[in-house]
């Protein structure tokens, strides 16, 4: 089969493992395209596209803004601050608004989770999920895995260890659902309050040792401690945290063995890793922005493919 | 269907003799110029043109592979995703003469867009194109290949297949016609 199981991208939970390999095998042709001397191609010069950024971002929305030039698509870009929102619009409304200006595609970053499947419930149009709450952020654990898979050869078997603040990130439920579906062995690492209790339910291993997580794994992705997410306190003072979960050069030599590494950014240096290991030879981290422009043009390309045939 | 050979397997080797030598009296010993093989039937004829001129002027010629998928003018237009192919030109194409490689010549479509595609890899010196099977008649666009294996008269809904000695044990060229 080479064709998507699904006409929306709304969290890795729906798609199939078929559907992530014809993703990471478009994204090879695309991470070619994207370094010739002219890297555009003109696939979707037909195409509109809409990004509608709710919630603040830089490498996600910039990262979909070249990835849909680099495709030619044209593009109209919403920022939450400055619309209608504030003026009372429902969400649908606002949707069907810039839907009836002849947009073919969404792309939508949302602070509530799951409004994106309400959209896609609601509006007759493809839509992207570009992050929705603390729920899902498909397109950064696709551009992750590819990373992975890209270092290491395969996903298959490779063990990979989520750190830091499981409860309030988006990236790690995709990333588990990710990785899972293409036959990893995941673990996640962090204080045991901003780990929630379904975790172990999800079938991954669960560890508030940063040190045993580390010697158990191949990979490790660092997440971010999402303070703007978290009305309560979930641990004492950041220096607590960073003195337990940081990893350090201290920390990797005691395991003694290459561990891949990767972040999605935007990196606390000093916080959860420390720039000698952000900025190390194993660290993977400017690869995956690289790689999420060529996976972000394929997820458009290969959706663009079933909207409103000519 | 009912199917006719247009060329053997000897015929397809004398075919790609011939047009080696057609192309060593336009290019000489090939230091200015470049295959490039079309996704993905091209590159077998290009690749057979390769070993055969190697062998001929006793020098490397530079041969890549080219997919046009993302510059196609069918992008949504088929029930199917149009799914890519490997691109590998790991040479510069700068100021060389490129020589475009497809097995068959149909509506003219795919090489325009392989001007396109080669054209994002920098400023070629000249682009000739060259085919084994030509169907005559039948192009939609005003183009025309330079290098002309066999040439041959059918009708829209008859089919060429080219098949290839590395994916089908034999070389063969066959004519599908509707009955």
């Amino acid at each position: 089969m080479k064709e998507l199981s699904t006409s929306h991208l709304l969290g890795i939970k729906d798609l199939t493992k078929n559907d992530i390999q014809i993703i990471f095998s478009t994204a090879d042709s695309f991470k070619e395209v994207i370094n010739r001397p002219i890297k555009k191609v003109p696939t979707l010069r037909d195409v509109t596209i809409a990004n509608l950024f709710f919630e603040n971002s830089t490498r996600t929305k910039l990262s979909f803004e070249l990835a849909q030039k680099r495709l030619s698509a044209d593009i109209i870009n919403f920022s939450a601050s400055s619309s209608s929102l504030n003026k009372g619009e429902t969400l649908v409304d606002t949707a069907n608004n810039i839907l009836s200006m002849k947009v073919d595609m969404l792309i939508m970053r949302h602070p509530h989770s799951g409004a994106a499947s309400f959209l896609a419930n609601k509006t007759k149009t493809v839509i992207i999920n570009a992050g929705d709450g603390t729920h899902e952020h498909p397109t950064q654990a696709l551009l992750d895995t590819f990373s992975i898979r890209e270092k290491l050869g395969s996903i298959k078997e490779k063990k990979v260890v989520l750190i830091g603040d499981i409860k309030h990130s988006r990236v790690a439920l995709s990333n588990i659902f990710a990785l899972q579906k293409l036959g990893a062995e995941v673990m996640v690492c962090g204080p045991t309050t901003l780990i929630p209790k379904y975790m172990s339910e999800l079938g991954v291993k669960i560890s508030h040792n940063i040190e045993k997580a580390l010697k158990w794994c191949d990979v490790a992705n660092m997440l971010r401690i999402q303070l703007e997410r978290q009305q309560i306190q979930y641990f004492p003072s950041l220096r607590e945290y960073t003195h337990q979960f940081q990893l350090n050069k201290t920390l990797l030599d005691k395991v003694d063995k290459p561990i891949t590494i990767l972040h999605p950014g935007p990196i606390n240096r000093g916080v959860e890793i420390t720039s000698e290991i952000a900025d190390s030879e194993h660290s993977i981290i400017l690869n995956q922005v690289e790689n999420g422009v060529a996976v972000r043009m394929a997820i458009i390309y290969l959706l663009a493919g079933s909207i409103n045939r000519v | 269907m009912k199917s006719t050979e247009i060329l053997n397997s000897l015929q397809v080797s004398l075919t790609i003799k011939r047009l080696c030598h057609q192309l060593i009296e336009n290019h000489h010993n090939f230091s200015k110029s470049v295959l490039i093989g079309l996704q993905p039937n091209g590159i077998f004829l290009a690749n057979r043109l390769k070993s055969n001129l190697e062998i001929s002027i006793q020098d490397e010629v530079q041969t890549g592979s080219l997919d046009i998928t993302f510059f196609r003018d069918d992008f949504r237009r088929k029930e199917k995703p149009l799914i890519p192919s490997v691109t590998n030109i790991d040479f510069s194409i700068e100021n060389k003469k490129v020589i475009l490689v497809d097995d068959v010549f149909f509506t003219g479509r795919t090489v325009r867009s392989a001007l396109d595609a080669i054209m994002t890899f920098g400023r070629p010196l000249s682009v000739e194109f060259l085919t084994l099977i030509e169907r005559r008649f039948v192009q939609n666009i005003p183009i025309k290949a330079d290098y002309i294996g066999k040439s041959i008269d059918t009708i829209k809904e008859e089919k060429v297949s080219v098949l290839w000695k590395e994916t089908n044990g034999k070389d063969q060229i066959l004519l599908y016609s509707p009955t």
